[in-house]
């Protein structure tokens, strides 16, 4: 009977211990998101100035300077990844969605989680052989290609999600009205996921804007002003990470000042994206 | 979705849309049906004599078979620029260990060996922190905890590389130098894993930091993989009489197993490819140490670093080869994972899965 006591404490004190050790572990998680946060606020706000936001870089050892060049390169590059990416990835979406059942949608929907899983670096290397090397020289569409390639599946993939979504019930009530199918998939289906393929595309942008691998021998980086899409341009992940890397104390003031603007418009996009959306999603379409 | 109705059905609307092309066809019946008025003024797309639906088909399927084509480009791309370095040293180039470009001297095994051993490291930190989390979310912490827990590994996963790297080059290493790696040295000094000098800008950095960025997505996968474990699972094992770990343990992560596998191995697939922050922290010194605090080099590495300076072709060739390789054994890594995923999860929707 006592042995039978002394296994029913070992019991309750292991399963107590258990609990403690994971809420430990848990919290352990959760600092660690609190200090690269506090850290970031912290050396972030105070190296964020008004010339950081609206001067070029000053010369190499010089004190001052800022990264406008790279906020607007970061947003060119953007903008040419998701000229190119957009359609590839929503239309591969669609298709998915609304025709793929069939073994050629099963191929593209592995090869979509495929290229998701590719490192970007290797994009990197391959943007590099397919637009620099062609061209003979670095440019910001080099680095727009690379990212729109990031973008595609995951696009493709929530897109697909999304449409998925919406109940045949209401593409079967447009052909019902003699609705065409492509006008139902375009004015009934994607109006009706609007909301979650508008998540997507968000969800998207903060994923690639903060990629610097594939932009290290594509766009290169710049310390002068260039709005060519055909030239080398700056563009902020790789300004921080040059800075970084650099020897010089203002310099790395500097790169801590592009890593909490970064931190802030990609978490900005992503949480605004889920409190704005989330209920629409789950009211609108379910 | 399969239930999608076939569009050749002739509706009322559709035959308005041939009223253009109805002589050629010979249904001039069609227009006596009243119901078809609206389609009078029908605007100018709907007269087109081309079959719009066929042409949007076309026009996304493009779109779909471009994906194939980006990764059929990739492959290609790699093999035929990687060509030249494995004709020079074939297989030889991952067993060499001598790095020196200036020579024309290209063995990448210290980048291999660096490759494997922040990877696995990076493992051992995050599988029992991410399961720590993906059990308490799902199965022990009280409901008003779950929601900021969930959502505080969701951000950490939004965090781009170079913000991790940043953060450890300036925060990291010297918390490490100063604090952790004297203790780590004072009381497993004698395994030889850990030595000094420390360096700082070491493996055991790399390490950690990359355990920090896979976390989350080990966390989530496995709460995913929890959560599709049946409740009556949970509730015969409390109903025997187990206490609340052992119902975790026998009742849930017993048959969880398979997806967790998955999600860690998932999680090995985002190591190995890591690039920015391990670029920033590990020393980047192709050498192959038996202390985890020397520096190291790891393959995405070296192709971030030296792929600029990299002027002659064989050098060039050389570290597309590394790409290539990468890009192989994630490619492997990841698929392997997902199917063990899948084999828990799957028949489950996906709105009934996670918290």
């Amino acid at each position: 009977m006592a042995n039978n006591g002394f296994t029913q404490l070992r019991r309750t004190l292991t399963n107590h211990l258990a609990t403690v050790v994971a809420a430990t572990l848990s919290a352990l998680v959760v600092s660690a998101l609190v200090a690269i946060f506090a850290f970031l606020a912290i050396k972030g706000a105070t190296s964020l100035n008004w010339a950081f936001l609206t001067q070029t870089p000053k010369p190499v050892g010089e004190v001052g300077g800022g990264m406008a060049n790279a906020l607007i390169g970061s947003v060119i590059i953007l903008l040419i990844a998701s000229i190119l990416g957009l359609p590839v990835g929503i239309g591969a979406g669609i298709y998915l969605a609304e025709y793929g059942q069939n073994r050629l949608g099963q191929a593209i929907r592995f090869t979509a989680d495929v290229l998701n899983g590719v490192p970007s670096i290797v994009i990197g290397l391959v943007a590099y052989g397919l637009v620099v090397y062609q061209q003979g020289h670095f440019s910001a569409l080099a680095g727009g290609v690379a990212l729109a390639i990031m973008m595609v599946p995951i696009l493709a993939r929530t897109t697909e999600e999304m449409l998925r979504l919406v109940p045949t019930a209401v593409r079967e009530a447009a052909f019902g009205l003699g609705i065409p199918q492509w006008r139902t998939t375009i004015s009934i289906t994607l109006a009706t996921a609007r909301a979650g393929i508008i998540t997507g595309i968000m969800l998207a942008f903060a994923r690639v804007a903060g990629e610097t691998a594939p932009l290290l021998f594509t766009t290169l980086g710049n310390q002068f002003w260039s709005l060519s899409p055909n030239q080398p341009m700056a563009a902020l992940p790789l300004q921080i990470y040059v800075y970084a890397n650099s020897p010089y104390e203002d310099w790395h003031r500097q790169a801590w000042a592009g890593a909490l603007l970064l931190i802030i418009m990609i978490v900005g996009t992503t949480s605004i994206v889920r409190f704005v959306f989330r209920q629409r999603i789950g009211g609108g379409v379910r | 979705m399969g239930a999608a109705p076939d569009r050749h059905i002739p509706t009322p609307a559709n035959r308005g849309l041939d009223q253009n092309t109805s002589k050629s066809m010979g249904s001039s019946e069609a227009p006596k049906i009243s119901l078809v008025t609206r389609s009078q003024k029908a605007p100018a797309w709907s007269r087109s004599i081309f079959n719009l639906d066929s042409g949007f088909k076309g026009l996304m399927l493009v779109a779909g078979i471009t994906v194939l084509g980006i990764v059929g480009l990739i492959i290609a791309e790699l093999l035929q620029r990687s060509a030249l370095a494995w004709q020079k040293f074939g297989f030889q180039f991952f067993t060499g260990s001598a790095w020196d470009p200036v020579s024309g001297e290209f063995g990448a095994l210290p980048f291999v060996f660096g490759t494997i051993v922040s990877s696995i490291l990076a493992l051992i930190i995050a599988v029992p922190l991410a399961l720590a989390v993906a059990v308490f979310v799902t199965e022990m912490c009280p409901p008003l905890l779950r929601k900021p827990i969930s959502f505080a590994t969701e951000l950490l996963a939004a965090i781009p590389s170079i913000i991790y790297g940043v953060w450890a080059m300036f925060i990291l290493i010297p918390m490490l130098r100063g604090h952790i790696n004297p203790l780590l040295i004072k009381y497993l000094g004698w395994t030889n894993l850990f030595k000094v000098p420390d360096y700082g800008y070491s493996m055991f950095a790399a390490g950690v930091v990359v355990a920090i960025m896979i976390i989350p997505i080990i966390s989530s996968i496995s709460r995913e993989v929890l959560a599709v474990v049946p409740q009556h699972q949970r509730e015969a094992a409390l109903a025997l009489g187990a206490t609340r770990w052992e119902m975790i343990r026998m009742g849930v992560l017993r048959n969880a197993r398979a997806g967790i596998v998955g999600a860690i191995i998932l999680g090995l697939g985002r190591a190995l490819g890591e690039t920015m922050a391990v670029t920033l922290v590990i020393g980047n010194s192709p050498q192959i140490a038996k202390s985890l605090l020397a520096p190291g080099y790891t393959m995405a590495a070296v192709i971030a670093n030296e792929f600029n300076e990299a002027t002659d072709e064989l050098y060039r060739s050389a570290l597309i080869e590394i790409g290539l390789a990468l890009f192989v054994v994630t490619i492997v890594v990841n698929i392997l994972a997902g199917l063990m995923v899948w084999t828990v999860t799957r028949g489950v929707p996906a709105g009934a899965r996670g918290q």
